[in-house]
Order: C-alpha cells, then sequence, then structure tokens
C-alpha cells in the first residue's frame, strides 16, 4: 500500500475538523455495526454483559477507539511511532487478528458517509481509507 | 443454498424499491474507480478517467453503473436461487471481461457505502447486515464459474 501524499494527510486533516465533538456519537456507530455485521468480532469481547448496538460497553469502546484515531490524525507524520504502544497492546495483550482492522475501518466509512453525506466525497473517501489503512498497518507493527 | 427470513426479503425489497437507479449507480462506480484506481484498468475505452473530476461527468461511466446496478436486479428476483441466475454473468465477467472477481467485492464496498450515504440514520446495523449479506451472496455468485 502507498504512504499517505501531503494531500491526503490534509484532505484527511481538513475533514476531520468537521468530525470534532462527534468523536464518541461515531465510535459508538461504528462498533454496533461491527458487532452486528461481523458477528465474528463479538468473540473478543465476550467479558462484556451487553453487546448490543449502543449499549454501554460498546460506547465506551467507541469512544475509545474514535479518541485513538483522532489522536493519530493529530500525528498522521508519523504514525506508527504514535501507535507504538497501541501495537504492542494489540499484539501482545489483545491479540486481534489484522483483519479486523479492515473490518472496523469498513464500518467507520460507513458512519462517516452516513453522518457526512455531502462532505464524504470519493476524493475524501479515497484519504481516510488510506489513513485507516496506514492505521491499521502501524497498529500491525509489533505482532511478528 | 443461502437462507432468507421474512424480515430479510422486506428490508432487501424495501432498499431497492425506493432506490434511484440513475442517481446511485452512477455514484457507486465513480466512487469505485476514484477510491480503488486500479479498477480505471476494465474501462480504457471509457475516454477521460484522468481525475476525479473527469470520472465523475464521464456520461460513459454513469450509463455504465446505472447498467451494473440494475444487474442486481435479477438476484432481487431470484433469491432463493441467486447462484444459478448469474452463473452467465459469471462466465461473461471471466470469459469475456476477465475481471478479477476480487473487484466485486470492492464495488459492492462502494455501493454500501452510497446507500449508506443516502439512508443516513435510517441505514442501521441491522439494514446494513442484510444489505451486505445480500451483496455477499451476489459476489460469490458471479465469482462461481470462474476457473
Amino acid at each position: 500500500m502507498t504512504s499517505l501524499s501531503a494531500k491526503d494527510k490534509n484532505t484527511v486533516k481538513t475533514f476531520w475538523a468537521k468530525v470534532a465533538g462527534k468523536e464518541e456519537q461515531i465510535g459508538c456507530d461504528a462498533v454496533s455495526r461491527m458487532l452486528t455485521v461481523y458477528p465474528q468480532t463479538k468473540t473478543y469481547f465476550s467479558h462484556w454483559k451487553d453487546l448490543r448496538p449502543g449499549s454501554a460497553p460498546v460506547r465506551k469502546h467507541g469512544a475509545t477507539v474514535m479518541a485513538a484515531v483522532t489522536d493519530a490524525v493529530s500525528k498522521i507524520d508519523d504514525l506508527t511511532g504514535a501507535l507504538l504502544s497501541l501495537s504492542g497492546l494489540h499484539a501482545f495483550t489483545l491479540r486481534v487478528d489484522p483483519a479486523n482492522f479492515k473490518v472496523l475501518s469498513h464500518n467507520l466509512l460507513v458512519v462517516l458517509s452516513t453522518m457526512f453525506p455531502d462532505d464524504f466525497s470519493p476524493e475524501v473517501h479515497v484519504a481516510v481509507d488510506k489513513f485507516l489503512a496506514a492505521v491499521a498497518l502501524a497498529l500491525s507493527e509489533k505482532y511478528r | 443454498m443461502v437462507e432468507w427470513s421474512e424480515n430479510e426479503r422486506s428490508i432487501i425489497s424495501n432498499i431497492f424499491s425506493n432506490l434511484d437507479y440513475n442517481d446511485i449507480g452512477p455514484k457507486a462506480l465513480v466512487r469505485c474507480l476514484i477510491v480503488y484506481p486500479w479498477t480505471q484498468r476494465y474501462f480504457t475505452s471509457f475516454g477521460n478517467l484522468y481525475n476525479a473530476e473527469a470520472i465523475s461527468t464521464n456520461p460513459k461511466v454513469a450509463a455504465h453503473g446505472i447498467k451494473v446496478l440494475h444487474g442486481l436486479d435479477r438476484a432481487l428476483k431470484n433469491m432463493d436461487n441467486i447462484k444459478a441466475t448469474y452463473a452467465e454473468l459469471s462466465v461473461l465477467h471471466s470469459e469475456k471481461l476477465h475481471v478479477d472477481p476480487d473487484n466485486f467485492k470492492l464495488l459492492s464496498d462502494c455501493l454500501t457505502i452510497v446507500v449508506a450515504g443516502k439512508l443516513g440514520s435510517a441505514f442501521t446495523p441491522e439494514i446494513q447486515a442484510t444489505f451486505q449479506k445480500f451483496l455477499a451472496v451476489v459476489v460469490s455468485a458471479l465469482g462461481k464459474q470462474y476457473h
């Protein structure tokens, strides 16, 4: 996969400014969709009491994930460095199969499309998709 | 054979009966060509695809987008035998068009995102799951005759 061009980074940052304030809602919706549309992802959350869309643990986890993605936007010039400790967490403790990063990314894109239909143009879509792929790659650094 | 509940059938039927094919078809194909530029390899006869602006306004792309979306009508009418319904189209895509079947998933993801943009919050997780299931079955059927 290609690295992010200056234009890609700019597009992501500009779009993300519009997202500000709605991170929790976006994260919650994305995780809810992931668990519903890809039920195999539920296997990672067997310790939660309630896996339904919009439940308390889903909302909380969505907020956590989105906060990390938003942080990554601000550190877009060095994603590997920015995500080093989260990569360790996912590799050694959580041991999430990296295929699932693509699954969550797809659902994030769906949410962004529902919430920002006029702003989520094809050009913004490709930049954000590339960015999320770069985040996933950085997150996979420590796996092996 | 793929099982469809009454609820799933009704969800799919509702989505398509309220769909503006002339709007959604072009949008889905345009998005696919921009987000996954390697897919442009199949459309060298379409003229100017040099940038997002050109792709978005290309009349051949628009026409083709509508055609492809109507291709889903076959599945709508034959939900209980989608595999057999697409055998002929699968052969076409394999033998004549030489389309890598991985591309079907790319277009289907773009269609999901365009429909999501159109329906907004009405595109609930449950509806998304059913829509993606439907598209996955069609995609699988389209890949079946490749050898």
